[in-house]
């Protein structure tokens, strides 16, 4: 066979990817249009849920930029969620700052506590740094009820904040108008993330969770890129955790146990690691399964959480979203 | 002074829990999260057996064999098919079964307090100024469990093979050691040594599904601070956790902080000397 057997491969990809991309716009506008659209047709409830499932997915990629492509597990995501929550409401609460001013500040302090935390992390592989994660998190609800900084987080009573009313006197009810919101903000950091990971920063990542020697040798920072990804990381959940905040109107040190940070790690893992749309997907599992599960016993949820953990690592490990694209790959193919 | 006796008798506990973990990280270079909560569920199966009208030293030899077995089961079910996968599926798969545990736990037993008998409680022991019946007698099983697991994996043919298995699979496994089961039976000790600790504390913190967080931490404190991949290190480290945490409890930080001292210790230990007090050093060749 002579090499010009083959078409030539430039044209075959730009005609393949154009349609593909086109496409994929179209598809994310009307998800985007569906889901603004949304809370105008379900109750307040339902769109109370629909924000923590939003929140949950901001929370959901920020893990997955550290686990899923950068191979730290961290078992301590739900310490920076809390760390979020509490910056937002000592904020509103102590210091009368407006609702929105929290999520930036919110995003920054996790910033510095990942980074911080990230730090040693660095020294830490696998396995261990499971371990200082899991002590972080099982430790969290403790810290945040110690009597020394008991006026600013309210100890074990925690702080209840008001629900922001919708400006512009916009005729629609405060839930909805902090759905929008949290929309918002969500839009901004999916494209921001997206930004993060498509491009050289992206691949860095990558390099460093497949082959830590062989990308020091490529010239990529690996202590530097590690650090900050957990910083980034932290960010991201802590923007989550705000966001939560401001939607629940309350925090308080048990709602930041263990089982928080487990339940992000379940989010992932079903989800589907390593990728942004699994973050989304992982977010609507952790919010409303346990509703569902919840008719049977008060433990059940989370049998069916560690149920759904170890059989997507044996048949599934690629979560919702890989087997998704293996589905729409074979029916590009079949066409 | 009693502060460090009682840390002793707690550190007994983190001691044994320490050594589970370490057994199982030796054998298999994993870390069991799942250990404490496999150590709650067969304090509740202790817990159904006495109530059920079986005398304390009966139900306890029962629970140890039910632990056993339900160790070993793990590990040729569950952990097998996933232990060669990556480090990530090894955890979420430990996750897993930490979640399920304490959730069936919760959804058999339910989630309110249990008091926990102790066969000790009654015999009166002594000049026994500073200590209970209970914490002494406590350490006296911890201290005969340790010693027979000693003389097992010194003097006994089944203990040497599964050293043997865990140091050096491939040639084990030349001179005829079936190097699976050894690492079944690994697991099954672990879990009837964890299995022992839960009771032994279970009669001290009462009974819960959510008992054994905080001492799975201190456990892994322990097993850090002695050195992974070192059995004796491991249980000096436990019983040192065990002193540490009751001293400063009591005198320094106050009760509502202890479990931060874990984290500080767990942290400090993996950033300052990661091998431990007595680990080998590892080096990673490039």
């Amino acid at each position: 066979m002579t090499i010009e057997a083959w078409p030539n491969p430039d044209v075959m990809t730009r005609a393949a990817v154009r349609p593909a991309r086109v496409y994929r716009v179209a598809g994310l506008a009307v998800l985007l249009i569906a889901a603004s659209a949304l809370p105008f047709f379900i109750s307040d409830y339902r769109t109370f849920q629909f924000t923590l499932t939003i929140c949950y997915a901001i929370t959901l990629l920020g893990l997955n930029i550290l686990t899923g492509y950068n191979g730290q597990i961290s078992l301590g995501h739900g310490a920076f969620f809390a760390i979020g929550a509490y910056t937002a409401a000592i904020m509103m609460d102590r210091w009368d700052l407006p609702y929105w001013s929290t999520i930036p500040a919110a995003g920054l302090v996790c910033l510095g506590a990942g980074f911080l935390f990230g730090l040693p992390a660095l020294r830490l592989e696998g396995l261990y740094l499971a371990l200082a994660t899991f002590a972080l998190a099982v430790a969290t609800p403790q810290i945040l009820k110690y009597k020394g900084i008991e006026h600013w987080t309210g100890g074990v009573q925690g702080i209840v904040i008001v629900k922001p009313p919708a400006p512009f006197g916009l005729p629609i009810s405060p839930d909805k108008w902090l759905y929008l919101f949290a929309l918002a903000v969500a839009v901004v950091m999916f494209v921001l993330g997206v930004g993060i990971l498509r491009g050289r920063v992206g691949r860095a990542l990558i390099a460093i969770r497949d082959h830590p020697t062989a990308a020091a040798a490529m010239g990529v920072n690996t202590a530097l890129y590690k650090s900050l990804t957990f910083g980034v990381s932290a960010l991201y959940t802590g923007v989550g955790g705000a966001l939560s905040a401001l939607a629940i109107q309350f925090v308080a040190p048990d709602s930041f146990g263990f089982f928080l940070s487990i339940s992000f790690l379940v989010g992932i893992v079903v989800g589907g690691l390593a990728s942004v749309s699994g973050a989304v997907f992982g977010a609507l599992f952790i919010q409303f399964i346990p509703n569902v599960a919840d008719h049977l016993s008060k433990s059940a949820p989370w049998a069916v959480y560690g149920v759904f953990l170890i059989a997507f690592m044996y048949f599934m490990p690629t979560g919702v979203a890989g087997a998704l694209q293996m589905i729409w790959a074979r029916f590009c193919r079949t066409r | 002074m009693h502060q460090v006796l009682s840390g002793l008798a707690t550190g007994g506990i983190y001691a044994s829990i320490a050594l589970a973990l370490v057994m199982i990280y030796q054998a298999t270079n994993l870390v069991n999260f799942a250990q404490g909560e496999m150590a709650m569920f067969s304090t509740y199966i202790a817990w159904s057996l006495i109530e059920g009208g079986l005398p304390y030293w009966g139900a306890f030899a029962a629970t140890v064999a039910i632990a056993f077995i339900i160790g070993v089961v793990i590990e040729r079910v569950i952990i097998r098919p996933i232990a060669r996968k990556s480090e990530l599926a090894v955890v979420v798969v430990f996750i897993g079964l930490l979640v399920i545990f304490n959730s069936v736990a919760g959804w058999i037993w339910t989630h309110s307090l249990k008091t926990f008998p102790s066969p000790f409680s009654a015999a009166v022991i002594p000049g026994n100024k500073y200590l209970s019946a209970h914490e002494i007698g406590a350490m006296l099983i911890t201290l005969v469990e340790l010693l027979a697991l000693y003389v097992f994996f010194r003097y006994t043919p089944l203990g040497l093979a599964m050293r043997a298995a865990a140091y050096n699979p491939v040639s084990s496994r030349l001179v005829g050691i079936r190097v699976g089961w050894m690492l079944a039976l690994g697991w099954g000790l672990a879990a009837a040594i964890g299995a022992i600790a839960g009771m032994m504390v279970a009669h001290v913190i009462y009974l819960d599904p959510n008992m054994m967080t905080g001492i799975l931490l201190y456990g892994f404190a322990g097993a850090l601070l002695g050195g992974i991949d070192n059995p004796a290190g491991a249980v000096i480290g436990g019983f040192i956790v065990g002193v540490a945490e009751n001293v400063l409890g009591a005198y320094v930080i106050g009760t509502d902080l202890k479990l931060s001292v874990a984290l500080v210790l767990i942290v400090g230990v993996l950033t300052v000397k990661p091998s431990g007090l007595f680990g080998k050093t590892i080096v990673t060749r490039v």
